[in-house]
């Protein structure tokens, strides 16, 4: 036996470890229960047979995750089919152009906020976080009062003698776009600004003073130092939009499908639960690379930096 | 201090348009909010024409039983749920902030955090099919337990950064006084932790209140919740009770944001 065993700091050092753990273990069996295990469950239920009533019979099947990319023949034989890829691909395309437009509109801001005089700072960025906290399904719902055909920016643009008849801006691409940046923004601007708040101000003198335009210090001194932030933003954004269901539900009128939504319907509708619990493991596995990419990242730079 | 402003000022002043397009962004962030609380106090039957102020949706909407279940059932399951995930969160925040290291703790953080990270649907997805696979039927405490393990995150996050902020000297202090470690944690611990406990109680409770897809899967006849209701009002059309619910939930969430906000800024 090791003999600094018997030395009492070890044995308290144990005892603290010890008590650490018991103070974490609630929350893993609550997650490792209740998350961690269901997860394995739909795993299992990937791989069954479906149920025509809803939920699963428990006869071994690959039927789902082939049926991600074919379609079964009267024959029997299997034959390509894009619907699903289809879908797939336009969530991947407006969560990309989602994460492309909250960083272009949240930069500016994050930018605008590091500037500010500090004993401002905190209430503005209280009221950028505010809206996050108020219910989405809410929140994406009071723009249908703006965007339908009698809506507020219809009845402006026709008050204001702009357009004759309303134009059509629910249920298309746009409106979708619209309720995602808007829902996103937030987490775009934070993680900039987290980065830009440590900005020393005489590095902007400094490029001034050696003649470079605005848009030269911007793009040589601001940037370099938000992207940290940027990348962070975006991984916040793109994440959560792939999945996303309530935009295109409401905005999107249920028509422009994305995977949160068809996830969804495999299991509200009671059509395929095998299906479903294939199509959310894709959702997840595309979700956990994004993430392990961006933590192998971050560690590789923080090894490069020598940092601890 | 006076010239490190000045020079701040300066800064802003090298990239002119950021000023008014962060303006932009604050009525961007706040335009739909406005139109739903004004137009909740709208006399018109037509949900976006103003004819004159009236109470009378919040008096449809308080007049609905449907509404008002659904309204107690969110009450319901957000304070147990709220409650429940504070007291694992304030324990696992305890244990990863204070005494000894253990071996897996980063592990366990992951673990934590790992409803935040995963999309909600998959999370509901789970849930449904953990609950479905072990026939478990409880009513509300499908919705609580669901609840409960979604909101661990967001009650640990302000309890566990109150904690690293906390002095350990006082702890130790206490120490020295010959205050056992129970009554170190009771008379000095606890109650410098009080504000980050209950800014994370309130931020839970407002994310169990605003939750609509999780719900969405898991709950059964007779245990809808307010977000879920809405939205089966939505289905059937914009009507203006819909924007009276709606303000009535957006003024709770500010609330509690607010508070939680006050109080996290409390000092020590």
């Amino acid at each position: 036996m090791n003999p600094t065993s018997f030395v009492p700091g070890a044995q308290l050092a144990r005892r603290q470890a010890m008590q650490s753990f018991l103070g974490v273990s609630p929350a893993l069996v609550a997650i490792g229960l209740f998350l961690i295990l269901p997860i394995l469950i739909v795993v299992a239920y990937s791989l069954m047979e479906a149920n025509p009533y809803g939920g699963v019979n428990r006869v071994f099947s690959t039927e789902s995750y082939l049926s991600l990319l074919f379609e079964r023949q009267l024959d029997d034989s299997l034959a390509f089919a894009d619907s699903y890829l289809v879908i797939a691909l336009r969530s991947a395309g407006i969560a990309a152009a989602t994460t492309l437009v909250t960083l272009l509109v949240g930069f500016p801001v994050a930018v605008w906020l590091s500037m500010q005089p500090p004993h401002r700072r905190g209430l503005l960025i209280f009221l950028i976080t505010v809206p996050f906290w108020a219910n989405l399904l809410i929140r994406t719902y009071a723009w249908i009062l703006l965007l339908r055909g009698s809506g507020v920016v219809n009845n402006s643009l026709m008050g204001l003698g702009l357009i004759d008849a309303p134009l059509q801006l629910l249920y298309t691409d746009g409106a979708v776009l619209l309720g995602l940046v808007y829902t996103y923004a937030p987490f775009v601007v934070l993680p900039i600004y987290a980065c830009l708040e440590k900005m020393d101000m005489r590095l902007l003198e400094a490029a001034q003073d050696l003649y470079a335009g605005r848009l030269r210090t911007l793009r040589k001194v601001v940037l370099p130092i938000a992207r940290p932030g940027i990348l962070a933003g975006a991984i916040l954004t793109f994440v959560p939009c792939l999945g996303a269901m309530i935009a295109p539900e409401l905005l999107g009128g249920g028509t422009k499908m994305m995977l949160g939504n068809l996830i969804f319907r495999q299991f509200s509708d009671a059509r395929n639960w095998p299906f479903g619990a294939a199509l959310s493991l894709v959702l997840m596995a595309v979700v956990m690379l994004v993430l392990t990419l961006y933590a192998l990242r971050a560690e590789r730079q923080r090894l490069a930096r020598g940092g601890v | 201090m006076l010239r490190l402003f000045g020079k701040a000022r300066l800064g802003v002043q090298d990239f002119p348009g950021f000023g008014g397009f962060s303006f932009l962004f604050y009525l961007y962030l706040y335009a739909p909010i406005l139109v739903l609380v004004i137009f909740s106090f709208n006399a018109n039957q037509s949900a976006t024409i103003w004819t004159g102020f009236s109470l009378d949706w919040y008096r449809a909407a308080f007049a609905n039983q449907a509404l008002r279940q659904a309204a107690g059932n969110s009450l319901l399951i957000a304070v147990c749920a709220s409650l429940a995930a504070t007291a694992i969160a304030t324990l696992a925040a305890l244990g990863t902030s204070r005494g000894a290291r253990f071996k897996g703790m980063r592990l366990s953080i992951g673990a934590i955090m790992l409803p935040l990270v995963l999309p909600e649907i998959v999370v509901g997805v789970a849930t449904l099919a953990l609950f479905s696979t072990l026939g478990l039927s409880l009513g509300y405490g499908n919705l609580i337990i669901a609840h409960t393990v979604f909101c661990i995150p967001f009650a640990y996050l302000p309890i566990r950064a109150r904690l690293d902020d906390m002095d350990l000297s006082l702890e130790q202090a206490a120490a020295d006084l010959y205050a056992g470690q129970w009554r170190t944690f009771r008379k000095v611990t606890l109650p410098l932790l009080m504000p980050g406990i209950v800014s994370g109680l309130m931020l839970a409770f407002i994310v169990s209140l605003d939750n609509f897809v999780i719900s969405m899967m898991v709950s059964q006849a007779g245990t809808t919740t307010l977000p879920i209701f809405i939205f089966g009002l939505l289905r059937m059309g914009v009507t203006p009770d819909v924007n009276a619910v709606s303000t009535l939930i957006l003024g709770v969430s500010v609330l509690f944001v607010t508070l939680s906000y006050l109080l996290g800024k409390k000092k020590h």
